[in-house]
Formats: C-alpha cells, sequence, structure tokens
C-alpha cells in the first residue's frame, strides 16, 4: 500500500517545486524583460543614425547626438581594461595556484573586501589620487576607478576558472619535470583560458554602465575629446545629465542613451556566453562560469 | 596489528631472519637476506596446503633480478595522519609491481611517493628511504627534475594538456632536448607507435589531445611519459576510467612495455594486477600485509588478510 502512496507523494512534491522554481525564474525573467521593454519603448524614438553620429546641441536646439559619450565610454572602458586585466589575472592565478599559501588567503579576503566597495567611494578614490592633485578632470583618472572596479572581478573569475582545472593537470606536467612556470602558463592558465576571457568580459559589461565613479572623474564633455588627460564624454554621465534636465527630448535622448548601453552590455554578455561554448568546441576544459 | 602477532604464524626452520627482525631493520643488508630467503623456501618448502608464514618482504626469485627501487621503511603522512606505515618493499627492473588493497590503504600514496608527486601539497611528508639505483631520492637536496625524468607517471583520469596531440607528445621532449623538427617528428611518431596509438592519430596530430576518446587519451598520456625516456613508470589506476576494450589495449602495452621499464601499477582491479604484474603488495590500512610473487599471492597467499581481500570477502 505504502509504495503506491509514497510515489503518489513524491510526484505532487516534486510537482510543487517544479512550480515554485518555476515561478522564480519567470519572476526574474519578467523583471529583466520589464526593464529592457521599457527601454525599448521610450529609447526607440529617438535613436537615429544623427543621434549615433552627432555630437550633442546645446540647450533648445533640437537634434544633436551622443556619438562622443559612445566613443568616450570605449575610450575609458578599454584604458580601465588594458590596466585591470593583466594585474587580475596575475593576482587570480597567483590566488589559484598558491592557494594554501597565507600571502593568498590574505589576498583573497583583500579582493573580496575590494569588491563590495561602493562605486562612488572607488570614484572619490580616484578623485583624490588623480582629479585633485593635477587640478583638472580625466579621462585618465575614470579610467583608473574603472581598473579599481574591474580588479577584484577579474581576480575572483581567474580564479575560479583555474580552480575548474583538474589537479590532475598540474600533477600531470610536474610528473613530467615541467618547471612550475611552465607548469602554470602553458597548462593550467591554457586550460583554464575559455573561462577567465568569460571573466574579462562579463568584468566589462559591469563597469560599461557604472556612473558614479565617473562624477568626479570624467566629468562629461561636450565636445570631441579623445584626449585621455582631460575631462571626456560618457554615455551613462550623459544619460544622468538629460535625464535629470527639464527638456522633454533631453528625456528622450536619454532613453535612447540608456537603450544603446543596455544593447552594448547586452552583446558582451554574449560574447561571454559564446566564449564559453567556443572553449568547449575547441576542446579546451569547459568553464561553468 | 602486524602480521607477527597472529598465533598462526609459522616460521620456515631454515629462515636464517626472524622475519620480525627483518621488518624492523631496514637497513640491512636485503640483498642477502632475499637471497638466503629464497634458497631457504626452495629448499624446504613444504607440501601443500601452503603453510602460513609471517609475512615478509622478499619475492621468492628476486635475487635473480636487479632490483629497481628499494623502498625502506616508509611512512607518509597527510599533516598528522599517518597514511602509510613503514613499508619495506622492492621494485624489479622489467617486471610490474602491482599494489592492491581497499580504497584508501594507501596504495596510490605508496606510488606518489616515487617521484615525490605530493611535495605539491603543503603538510604531506614522506619518511623512510627510496633508493632508486641506490641514490635516496627522499633527500631534500635531490634535483626533482631529474627524478621525474627518471620517473614517468599515468594517472586515473586521462590527462591531456589542452593543446594538440603532437605538443602533448612534444611537451615533455622539449623540456629536455632540443631536436630539429625531423627527429622531433620521428621520435613523436615512434613513441605513439609504441604506445599502439600512432595509426589512430597519425593524420589528426594537430588536433587536440582533449578531442581523443578516454582510452586514446590515456594512451596518449602513457605515449607523453615514455617520450622523455624514463625508466620508472608509475601507473595509478591507468584503465580504472575506461571500457573493456579500451582496458584491454592499455593492459597489452604493459606488457610490451615492461621489457624496457620498471613497471609500478596500482589497481583496484584483481583480475588486472593477476594479468599485468609479475609482483603483487598487498596493502592494508598503511600497511604491508604480504608482498610476493603474483601468483603466489594470488594462489597460495600467506595472509589470511590477502586472501580475504583477493577473494573479496572485503574491500
Amino acid at each position: 500500500m505504502s509504495a503506491l502512496s509514497i510515489g503518489r507523494r513524491r510526484k505532487l512534491k516534486n510537482a510543487i517545486w517544479i512550480a515554485v522554481c518555476g515561478l522564480c525564474a519567470a519572476g526574474v525573467a519578467a523583471v529583466l524583460l520589464l526593464i529592457m521593454g521599457y527601454i525599448v519603448r521610450e529609447g526607440i524614438g529617438a535613436i537615429s543614425i544623427p543621434f549615433l553620429t552627432r555630437l550633442p546641441r546645446p540647450t533648445g536646439i533640437a537634434g544633436g547626438g551622443v556619438a562622443n559619450g559612445i566613443v568616450g565610454t570605449a575610450i575609458i572602458v578599454g584604458i580601465g581594461a588594458v590596466m585591470a586585466f593583466p594585474v587580475g589575472v596575475l593576482v587570480g592565478t597567483y590566488l589559484a595556484v598558491y592557494s594554501h599559501k597565507r600571502m593568498a588567503q590574505s589576498l583573497s579576503f583583500v579582493a573580496d573586501v575590494l569588491a563590495g566597495v561602493p562605486s562612488i567611494a572607488i570614484g572619490i578614490f580616484a578623485y583624490t589620487l588623480l582629479v585633485e592633485p593635477l587640478r583638472h578632470f580625466s579621462a585618465f583618472s575614470a579610467s583608473f576607478a574603472f581598473a579599481v572596479l574591474m580588479v577584484p572581478l577579474v581576480i575572483r573569475a581567474t580564479e575560479a576558472a583555474m580552480a575548474l582545472v583538474p589537479r590532475e593537470l598540474r600533477e600531470a606536467a610536474t610528473a613530467l619535470g615541467a618547471p612550475e612556470s611552465r607548469v602554470v602558463l602553458k597548462i593550467l592558465v591554457v586550460a583554464a583560458r575559455p573561462g577567465i576571457v568569460t571573466g574579462l568580459l562579463l568584468s566589462l559589461a559591469r563597469v560599461t554602465g557604472e556612473t558614479a565613479p565617473l562624477l568626479f572623474t570624467a566629468f562629461g564633455s561636450q565636445y570631441w575629446e579623445l584626449n585621455p588627460a582631460q575631462p571626456m564624454a560618457e554615455l551613462s554621465l550623459q544619460i544622468f545629465s538629460y535625464a535629470i534636465s527639464p527638456y522633454a527630448d533631453w528625456h528622450a535622448q536619454a532613453w535612447a542613451g540608456a537603450l544603446i548601453l543596455i544593447v552594448a552590455v547586452f552583446l558582451l554578455s554574449v560574447l561571454a556566453r559564446l566564449s564559453i561554448l567556443l572553449g568547449r568546441e575547441g576542446n579546451s576544459i569547459g568553464s561553468a562560469l | 596489528m602486524t602480521p607477527l602477532q597472529r598465533p598462526d604464524t609459522i616460521e620456515l626452520p631454515l629462515n636464517p631472519v626472524p622475519s620480525r627482525l627483518a621488518e624492523q631493520c631496514p637497513d640491512m643488508d636485503m640483498e642477502n637476506t632475499r637471497t638466503a630467503l629464497s634458497l631457504a623456501r626452495v629448499a624446504v618448502r613444504p607440501p601443500a596446503p601452503p603453510v602460513q608464514t609471517a609475512a615478509h618482504p622478499a619475492p621468492v626469485a628476486a635475487a635473480a633480478l636487479p632490483s629497481k627501487v628499494e623502498i625502506r621503511d616508509v611512512s607518509f603522512f597527510y599533516g598528522k595522519f599517518q597514511a602509510l606505515r613503514g613499508i619495506t618493499l622492492p621494485l624489479c627492473d622489467r617486471r610490474v609491481t602491482a599494489f592492491i588493497g581497499p580504497s584508501g590503504c594507501g596504495k596510490s600514496t605508496l606510488l606518489r611517493i616515487l617521484n615525490r608527486i605530493y611535495e605539491l601539497y603543503p603538510g604531506q611528508t614522506a619518511t623512510g628511504e627510496v633508493l632508486i639505483d641506490g641514490q635516496n631520492i627522499l633527500t631534500p637536496a635531490l634535483d626533482l627534475d631529474r627524478l621525474r625524468a627518471q620517473v614517468g607517471m599515468v594517472f586515473q583520469k586521462p590527462t591531456p594538456f589542452p593543446m594538440s596531440i603532437y605538443d602533448n607528445v612534444a611537451f615533455g621532449i622539449r623540456l629536455y632536448e632540443r631536436l630539429p623538427k625531423a627527429e622531433l617528428d620521428d621520435r613523436i611518431e615512434s613513441v605513439l607507435r609504441r604506445a599502439a596509438l600512432w595509426d589512430e592519430v597519425k593524420d589528426k596530430l594537430r588536433q587536440s589531445g582533449l578531442s581523443l576518446s578516454g582510452g586514446q587519451q590515456q594512451r596518449l598520456c602513457i605515449a607523453r611519459a615514455i617520450a622523455i625516456e624514463p625508466e620508472i613508470l608509475l601507473l595509478d589506476e591507468p584503465a580504472s576510467a575506461l571500457d573493456p576494450l579500451s582496458t584491454q589495449r592499455i593492459e597489452e602495452l604493459i606488457a610490451e612495455l615492461k621489457a624496457d621499464y620498471c613497471i609500478a601499477l596500482v589497481t583496484h582491479n584483481m583480475q588486472q594486477a593477476a594479468r599485468s604484474s609479475d609482483y603483487t603488495a598487498f596493502l592494508y590500512l598503511g600497511e604491508l600485509i604480504e608482498f610476493d610473487e603474483t601468483e603466489r599471492i594470488f594462489t597460495h597467499p600467506k595472509e589470511r588478510r590477502t586472501e580475504d581481500y583477493i577473494t573479496g570477502r572485503f574491500g
């Protein structure tokens, strides 16, 4: 008698929990879809070729675009990445390879704390370090703030990817008599590469939407400014200043800017996913990041 | 409990060295002991049923063969946990010695001492002596890279590196030699032939080593290990992750390779130990319970626990 009832009870429990999980998943997806849907609805109207290729225009003059902001974002994030990636990957590799060392454990803790520092505090830090002493705002100071934001993310991603490499691989290379440097660089890092690349792309996506640190670093600009030593336009800053303005056409442009930003971040995430898939197809040791 | 405390232990009458002494004195002249012992056994081996003698780590015919490796009173610690207790055991050149025993008995640990790979992990320490060609490899001053050039290892899980089949084999060679391309090609071909893999991979040497099947990957790992021309091969359950056909190929390979190498084989598979090895060491709870010729271990084990294990009564 009990066999049947146990089976039915299990089926019922199973159905309930699947329903709960499904609802939660649907809730998460719904939030994302609502945000994206709303931004697309509000922003798509202002998107046009001129919007993507022109400079902003002064208040009261119709038209104008965010071309300088798009380019500025790319420059600021790009320079930040150049600073953050080598440091993050090297530290992450160190943490993974020497995880037992006291130094590594303290470093790991430091990275965690750094990851938790609010981005606005990092902006103030960059301001104090690079803006105030030099007496003017600069894109480079914003890149520095982004780098500080990215480093702990890259460290974590690298460490996680390296931890997924089977320890036998390290043993096998060591058992051949390979020096540690070669084991780490030619075997472990290569095996973890898809996971590391994914982590890099996700860290890019993460800072691309950051606004707070830019307020006192890049500052924004109405002009074409490609010199990192100067204040520079940045998309999310532009969205911010347009959104708090009293003008309807600027509001529309803010929505359009947000749409561009969200598409860019979405593309980075897709690229990150693709890098995982390609990594698997290339038969490297896959990463589940 | 050591085997010697068992009341039913009977010493052979002409045994020149009391077994207890032999076990506790790893520094004694093993060569002489063994010769004397084997003579004693040949001379006075009692007829069946086999007499239970105290376990003595000296194979009957070992005196005729050079022993490549002498493990002497080796203990091993994972932190404070002692995983091996005073293991003394020879490994003969051009023979396969199998380490058997239930999970956690220390057989893989023993294998991992022989190339000091355990040193990758902090807190793992070995005491005692392991002599390879008379040199103690457990001395701290030893050149580890040279040791590992001399001792190859193959793991339970196939471990192809994330690179091409060709580069997998070339990786080890390039550590030690700078060969012209043509010569390297030749070496890689001959090594892959040796590992019975050439015909399957000759047209795709540039493909990733991870694209191969599990059995092929394992043969690739064996090829990689023998490419640097070691003298000793450590095989840590090399076929346990493979299907029966691949297992058979690995066993055939072991049989061929033993003509040139001193092979230590850890295996969970009793039939495999019986088929592939010349000597068998049975370990239990970190102790060497019995070591003898494989045939004797599997037909006339001297120790009750060995018999229980090989007949499947525990483990």
